[in-house]
């Protein structure tokens, strides 16, 4: 108090080194505020607005359409395999890159981050040179007639490998910052490995866990690239949600390719919404969590 | 949490057994079709008919898969193992690419069906919007300086490759077969392209949806459906005094087929397409049947008359043409030089 009443004196009111001007902010917060409005709330707000153009009773019908309807289910069956897999393996990873030292560790976290930044197209590609018919398996699974490509199998594959990032990456940091003292306490009080497992170590990641399992299933649900090079497009049977949002629209069914990609758009906000009320009425447990 | 991994582990299992039991079909037997792109439509209401057909002569219930997409990359999806009993496809050139890339089917499988083993054909006019505003009625409006011109890529699209030769053959006729000045004319016609798409359903997107462009180059049933979905008011189909006569061939993919016990249904399915009732379905959806005595008249009497040159008499068969014009350093490649 008594510094600043020392600098009174001076001709112009003091600036306040962490703030900027009145015009500044409003500047910035409008930038942001229009960028976000057009890049991403418009064009959300227009799949709801197309889907309903022309009232509620087509859109109603297109969910009738059989095909649609198999794209929902075998969406819905994807994201059904493909989550507790990535949740299982990550969490597998995750414990094992954060917990313990070894040789090819780091090679190990590329490899993970690996799907991030390849482009979904290529990781569709590889499983076609891989299981095609001209592929390095494709010749000894079609001679004991399993199919992979084209077909489901191949789906839920290539959205594996997709989605696999999504639980280790959000569990890697913070079971890297929680450290081992835990689990060590637990296994000189005479604990079993699983014992820890279920008791100590899963309740600190929990959140996370969820976390992950959540953004991995928008994704899954999503995914377009590597499911449109091996779905093989068979209607009614290998295209996903995404595949029949594109087949509707070139087919000019517009309210149909807007019907279904609201759906999805209200599925994948449906889970940030879950993933929003969690953290909100758990506020607490959170953040005692996050000060381990 | 070990509750919770029980219960997850146990919706998987549920949601298997529900797409096991969805996969296996109710039909007695199931083909796959997998064609190209403007022919939804028609496939469509035609496996209705071949179904209701099939049962009535066999007792059996059929049921038929579709698979749509650009004809280049459909034929690579059956090369790398999708399970296609039939294929009806674009271009010849594409089924010879199945035949020389695997052993599925032999390599003289036009010669199986009648007229080329193409059941319909079409060809190449022009779409401009309502009261044709820049005056287009030939292929020499379309290098006219201030006309925009949507056409796909002839590198990627099997549609585009038909505007691409239907271009020529008018140009080797007004030119005299000149070929430097062909070249240049061609030329100052793909300078008038603004958007290359990659297919020919994208090509009309771009040009009914979007806006873009004065003329779209087109398939005739492509051209007619636009006018059914977009308004009749709204388009005008123009036939150019010359175009291409586009032969869509159709085979049976007889590795797989064999394979699947299909053989039989596979090539009934193909012939019925040579049936009357194919043929009246295939006019009805814009796609000139090769024997018209079965279609409706007034079906018949919606293609405009034009004269029609043929890939195998004017351009020596597609092996050639695609050897001349699309393959790399080829004619369009000479021709085409990106702007922007």
């Amino acid at each position: 108090m008594a510094m600043s009443d020392r600098l009174l004196p001076l001709s112009h009111a003091p600036k306040r080194a962490t703030s900027e001007t009145l015009l500044t902010r409003i500047l910035l917060i409008g930038i942001a505020g229009l960028f976000l409005g057009t890049i991403l709330f418009l064009p959300l707000l227009t799949v709801f607005v197309e889907a309903t153009r022309k009232g509620w009773t087509p859109i109603l019908e297109s969910f009738q359409d059989p095909d649609t309807r198999s794209a929902i289910r075998l969406t819905l069956l994807v994201a059904a395999i493909a989550v507790p897999v990535n949740a299982v393996i990550g969490l597998a990873a995750s414990w094992a890159i954060a917990k313990f030292e070894f040789r090819g560790k780091n090679l190990l976290l590329t490899l993970i981050d690996l799907p991030f930044s390849i482009s979904p197209v290529i990781s569709g590609v590889v499983y076609v040179l891989l299981f095609g018919a001209h592929g390095w398996l494709g010749p000894w699974l079609s001679s004991h007639g399993i199919e992979i490509i084209f077909a489901v199998p191949g789906i839920v594959l290539a959205t594996i490998l997709v989605t696999f990032p999504f639980v280790a990456r959000e569990l890697i940091p913070l079971m890297q910052s929680q450290g081992t003292s835990e689990e060590e306490a637990a296994l000189t009080l005479g604990a079993s490995g699983w014992y820890t497992f279920f008791r100590v170590m899963l309740p600190n990641v929990k959140w996370a866990l969820l976390y992950g399992v959540l953004l991995c299933n928008a994704r899954a649900m999503g995914e377009f690239g590597a499911v449109s090079v091996v779905s093989g497009h068979i209607r009614g049977l290998t295209n996903t949600m995404p595949l029949q949002i594109e087949i509707l629209y070139n087919e000019y069914n517009f309210v149909g390719a807007f019907a279904v990609a609201a759906l999805l758009a209200a599925l994948a906000l449906l889970t940030l919404v879950a993933k929003s009320a969690l953290e909100w009425m758990f506020a607490g447990e959170l953040a005692a969590c996050r000060r381990h | 949490m070990l509750i919770q991994t029980r219960r997850s582990l146990f919706l998987t299992a549920a949601a298997l057994s529900i797409a096991l039991s969805a996969s296996t079909s109710r039909a007695d037997k199931v083909l796959l079709n997998v064609s190209y792109d403007p022919t939804r439509e028609f496939y469509k209401e035609f496996n209705e008919a071949l179904a209701a057909d099939w049962k009535a002569r066999t007792g059996e219930a059929i049921s038929i898969n579709q698979s749509h997409g650009g004809s280049g990359k459909q034929a690579r999806a059956v090369i790398d193992g999708l399970d296609a009993d039939v294929v009806t496809l674009a271009l010849a050139g594409d089924i010879d690419q199945i035949a020389a890339k695997t052993d599925k089917l032999p390599k003289d499988w036009a010669t199986k069906l009648p007229n080329n083993s193409a059941p319909y054909t079409s060809t190449i006019v022009f779409i401009v919007r309502k009261g044709n505003p820049k005056a287009i009625h030939e292929w020499s409006d379309l290098v006219k300086e201030g006309v925009q011109v949507i056409t796909p890529n002839p590198k990627t699209s099997g549609g585009a490759r038909w505007n691409y030769l239907a271009a020529w053959a008018y140009a080797t006729k007004a030119l005299n077969g000149d070929e430097a000045k062909i070249k240049t004319w061609i030329g100052d016609l793909y300078r008038n392209v603004p958007v290359l798409d990659t297919g020919a359903r994208g090509s009309t997107t771009t040009f009914a949806q979007r806006g873009i462009g004065d003329v779209l180059i087109s398939w005739e049933n492509e051209a007619f459906l636009i006018q059914q979905e977009f308004g009749a008011d709204n388009f005008e189909i123009i036939a150019p005094s010359l175009s291409i006569l586009a032969e869509p061939p159709v085979a049976v993919v007889e590795g797989n087929a064999k394979a699947k016990s299909n053989l039989e249904a596979a090539q009934a399915y193909l012939q019925f397409l040579y049936s009357p009732t194919g043929q009246r379905l295939a006019a009805r959806h814009f796609f000139r049947p090769v024997d018209p005595s079965a279609a409706d008249p007034a079906d018949i009497a919606r293609f405009p008359k034009l004269d029609l040159v043929s890939i195998d008499k004017d351009f020596g068969g597609w092996a050639k043409a695609q050897k001349t014009h699309f393959a790399d350093g080829a004619f369009f490649d000479q021709i085409y030089k990106p702007t922007n």
